[in-house]
């Protein structure tokens, strides 16, 4: 079972969701430059976080326009199951996958810190480990996290079962809370939260079990048994 | 741009006529105090530098250290005091940039910043706030953008620091031993030049750092793009992977100038460039401005003829701009062309080693007396007194600072920023520790003792973590080397830290001098500023939550050394009094103790006490942890002194254990039997924080109270200040 790893131009956690995906979860994973093709065996696709193009014009904005999106289109209408974290998120919205935009902040600054997550659909590839309204303690990092939608956008994605994740705590000012939805089809899913800096114990200063059940759902989706 | 008659003169005798305008520059610019430290590298010479971990090779801009199974780490400090008064941001984003590109230059991938801040007092001082806020920014959307976690680091508000800005930046790099940079090169080798284009910004910057603040010199401040760092770090480590490097340097101040003539200077070669082929971002630049430009984001790389198509191709993967400007030679000296036309041949290592000085030095007068002070009145309510402590900026919470920082990426930090030192888990199984720490008001009382403090603390935060100081580099800040009492303070300080890191064997891997940090209204206080980076060697100690019963043990004796305290000059407003004097075999005896405890594994949290002593040093573990405690102000080691010493005295040291009552008897008997004075001070529980005098309080507030003071206060000054 193969996943690949997308590297943009100034992605940077690009190494930290190899490590994590190879190293603790044991999938083979390999990192692929943007403007290389996908490899042909792959069964999943990672989009990391980072500031893919240093952020300019608009998070996310430059990177979505990279030769490899094309391929990730491809084979997200295909069902391949599709993750993108922060500024993968990011580049998933402003690439046209997952509807809304990803704003600055409320507070206007960047902000890293712990908090806890809730899940709001447990039936996506990433997230069918898990027992709905579960917390997850997460760590988040991000300057332009805040998930906006229009009331039309938010009505179907709660119509559509869209809403993956939403936030325990007020922490930026996103509609409805959202930390993470998915496309209609469900297996294009898109966090803000960090799962990678989250699923080692070492590093979690709370409790790493349930972060880890995000990877555990794509080894249980692959058919990997763990 | 200049240089005194009596260097105009040894340069001219050593190169045997007059040198040419742009020649002239080009000794200037590598010539100043900020390149080539000419004021403090006779004195430098007495710091211990060698150790069994100490690895050293020749222009090495960055400290190596062995750690084991065939690993790396390697560690630098560097400021951007003058661009950062005049311009915050960009001034402390480019300060992160230079020091990056020092640890990239060894080989190794950055894995860590710190920061090290000072500014005037922001509770009164708009000017100093937007400076405070401004730079802040600037790091973080440096640091953040290039995926290196910003994990510690230390604040301080002091008047000293009006109209100015201390902004020192830490990094740390890690790598496999075999990849080093050896830094060798034969003739014929290509001399390339990659990242960043080249323009007027930074025109004579490190001359600018080295003279007095007194004008706005805006275009001697560089302008960050932290997106082409990243891509220049990443085009390094993949040079480095498929071996493409045979020497490397950063271009940082001084530019071409520094970079060219150090780089020849150390491999005992020449090197030949013409300017004609830099990659460039403005039009018509004088030979004169290419070569001092202080452009950011460059690095020298010297590579072979078999591998240049290679380092071209990485270049080109990543769009990163590159130009070939010249080749190695054996004649030992520095040729720059335009248009294949000569136009400067120096040889490199005159320019790259400026005569050096004997400043003459005399003690401060102001020292004779300053220690000897009357002692304020005790203030009427100290409960009241503690709170307000707690909301002095120095003591404060610093989360909306380190919040802004992604001190998370990496998938390293283990210990967390934020409380003592932090810890990083390494790929070798062990961890690394890190802190910095700097006193200004200390040092200036007692310019040795102060910075023996300094080192003191650093690593009593390094073994909190659990690990033991393997170590240091220091950063020596001061006003202008020319007068004999400021000058007098440096060398003090450089002997103080020479005493404390041989006694406890921790080598000194790196260091950075600033001198000319003054204003119109004076100079700074000494601020020198050590780090220490420790090894753990299998688990670190996480701090964890602090519940009822739990014990608190304070290690070590209070004394009567208020001199320099967060209390005298904050609540009372008194410069002076007794500055804290560590005693170096006591502390060596204590922190040796304190490791041993840690290892057991019976700990919850090893607090360091120090600013603001145990008043805050307790009222801080309680915040954190939303519990409240009582402590028996007789069980505190002490000598005679009054309520409010016990409380705020800073003295060094000392220790805070935190221990589940089932293991209180083990501790305190393994003190007991390592003869380090101690006592079970108070016990944790309710929702007070409250100190008692036979069973009588005398000094109480509520955990809800102190923490609402404690992590608001800070913030509060910045966002509706």
């Amino acid at each position: 079972m193969k996943v690949a790893v997308i590297v943009f131009p100034g992605s940077n956690c690009d190494r930290d969701m190899h490590h994590v995906l190879t190293d603790v979860f044991h999938l083979q994973s390999q990192l692929v430059w943007h403007t290389d093709a996908l490899p042909k065996n792959i069964d999943a696709i990672v989009l990391p976080g980072g500031f893919s193009y240093g952020d300019r014009l608009r998070a996310g904005v430059i990177a979505a326009h990279s030769p490899v999106i094309k391929d990730v289109k491809k084979m997200a209408e295909k069902g391949m199951p599709v993750l993108g974290v922060c500024n993968g998120f990011q580049i998933l919205v402003e690439s046209g996958l997952l509807p809304g935009a990803l704003l600055k902040n409320t507070s206007l600054n960047f902000m890293c810190k712990w908090t806890e997550i809730i899940v709001k659909n447990n039936k996506t590839p990433f997230t069918n480990k898990f027992k709905l309204e579960q917390r997850i303690p997460i760590a988040i990092a991000n300057g332009e996290g805040r998930y906006y939608a229009d009331e039309q956008t938010l009505k179907s994605l709660k119509k559509n079962n869209q809403i993956v994740f939403t936030y325990a705590e007020e922490v930026n000012g996103a509609s409805l809370g959202i930390a993470g939805i998915c496309n209609k089809q469900g297996n294009v899913v898109g966090m803000m939260p960090h799962p990678e800096r989250s699923a080692e114990q070492i590093i979690n200063p709370k409790n790493a079990k349930p972060a880890s059940l995000i990877f555990e759902s794509l080894l249980n989706t692959l058919g990997v048994t763990a | 741009m200049s240089l005194t008659p009596q260097e105009s003169e040894y340069l001219e005798k050593n190169i045997g006529r007059k040198p040419n305008p742009l020649e002239f520059q080009i000794v200037a610019a590598e010539w100043s105090e900020h390149c080539s430290y000419k004021s403090s590298k006779k004195h430098l010479r007495i710091l211990p530098k060698g150790g069994k971990r100490v690895i050293s090779g020749p222009g090495y801009d960055s400290g190596v250290l062995d750690v084991g199974d065939g690993y790396v780490v390697t560690v630098h400090i560097e400021s951007h005091n003058h661009p950062s008064a005049v311009e915050p941001y960009g001034g402390a984003a480019t300060g992160v940039g230079g020091v990056i590109r020092d640890i990239l230059s060894a080989g190794t991938r950055p894995i860590a910043i710190f920061d090290g801040l000072r500014f005037g007092n922001i509770e009164k001082d708009n000017h100093a706030r937007w400076l405070f806020k401004n730079a802040v920014r600037g790091i973080a959307d440096y640091g953040n953008c290039l995926g290196i976690p910003t994990i510690g680091g230390e604040i301080e508000f002091d008047e000293c620091f009006t109209n100015y800005a201390l902004v020192d930046v830490a990094a740390i790099g890690f790598g496999k031993k075999e990849n080093l940079i050896r830094n060798r090169a034969e003739k014929g080798d290509y001399v390339v030049l990659i990242g960043g284009s080249t323009g007027r910004d930074g025109i004579g910057g490190s001359q600018f750092a080295s003279d007095k603040l007194e004008a706005e010199n805006r275009s001697a401040v560089q302008i960050p793009d932290p997106f082409i760092e990243k891509l220049v770090i990443e085009v390094i480590l993949e040079a480095r992977n498929q071996k493409c490097i045979k020497a490397m340097k950063d271009l940082g101040g001084g530019g071409l100038s520094c970079a060219i003539s150090e780089t020849a200077d150390a491999m005992g070669v020449g090197i030949e460039l013409d300017l004609s082929l830099v990659h460039k971002r403005e039009q018509n630049m004088s030979p004169s401005e290419l070569m001092v430009s202080e452009s950011q984001e460059r690095m020298l790389v010297i590579t072979d003829i078999k591998k240049l198509a290679t380092l071209k191709k990485i270049c080109e993967k990543f769009r990163v701009p590159y130009s070939v400007i010249g080749r190695v030679h054996t004649d030992k000296m520095m040729e720059v062309k335009l248009n294949k036309k000569t136009v400067a041949k120096l040889p490199s290592q005159i320019v790259a080693n400026a005569p050096l000085l004997d400043r003459p030095s005399s003690k401060p007068k102001y020292l004779k007396s300053i220690e000897q002070v009357k002692k304020p009145t005790t203030p009427k309510d100290l409960s009241k007194t503690l709170l307000e402590m707690l909301s002095n900026p120095n003591i404060a919470s610093k989360h909306w600072v380190f919040g802004q920082y992604d001190h998370e990426v990496g998938i390293r930090t283990v210990v967390k920023p934020g409380g003592d030192g932090s810890a990083l888990r390494l790929d070798n199984g062990k961890f690394l520790a890190a802190k910095i720490d700097g006193n200004s008001k200390h040092c200036y009382i007692n310019p040795r003792e102060g910075v023996i403090g300094c080192f003191d603390e650093a690593c009593r935060n390094i073994v909190c973590t659990g690990a033991t100081p393997i170590g240091m580099v220091d950063h020596l800040q001061f006003g202008n080397p020319e007068d004999p009492e400021i000058f007098w303070t440096f060398t003090e300080s450089v002997q103080a830290i020479t005493d404390y890191a041989k006694y406890f064997d921790i080598p000194c891997v790196g260091g950075k001098v600033s001198l000319y940090n003054e204003t119109d209204s004076g100079p700074i206080k000494p601020t020198p500023l050590i780090g220490v980076l420790g090894l753990i060697d299998k688990k670190p100690l996480i701090p964890k939550k602090i519940e009822n019963d739990d014990v608190a043990i304070l290690v070590g004796i209070t004394k009567d050394e208020l001199g320099g305290s967060e209390y005298y000059e904050y609540i009372h407003g008194l410069i002076g009094g007794k500055c804290p004097v560590v005693d170096m075999k006591n502390s060596k005896k204590t922190q040796d103790a304190i490791l041993d405890v840690i290892k057991r594994d019976i700990v919850k949290v090893a607090h360091d006490c120090s600013k603001g002593g145990l008043g805050v040093a307790i009222s801080k573990l309680c915040i954190t942890n939303e519990i409240g405690c009582t402590v028996s102000i007789e069980k505190i080691p002490s000598e005679k002194l009054r309520l409010d010493e016990l409380l705020f005295s800073e003295t060094h040291s000392r220790f805070l254990l935190v221990i589940p009552p089932k293991d209180e008897k083990k501790v305190m008997t393994l003190l007991s039997k390592k003869g380090i004075s101690h006592g079970m001070i108070g016990k944790f529980s309710g929702s007070d924080i409250s100190f008692q005098e036979k069973g009588k309080t005398v000094t109480s507030v509520r955990v809800d109270k102190a923490q609402e003071k404690w992590l608001n206060s800070l913030e509060g000054l910045v966002t509706h200040g």
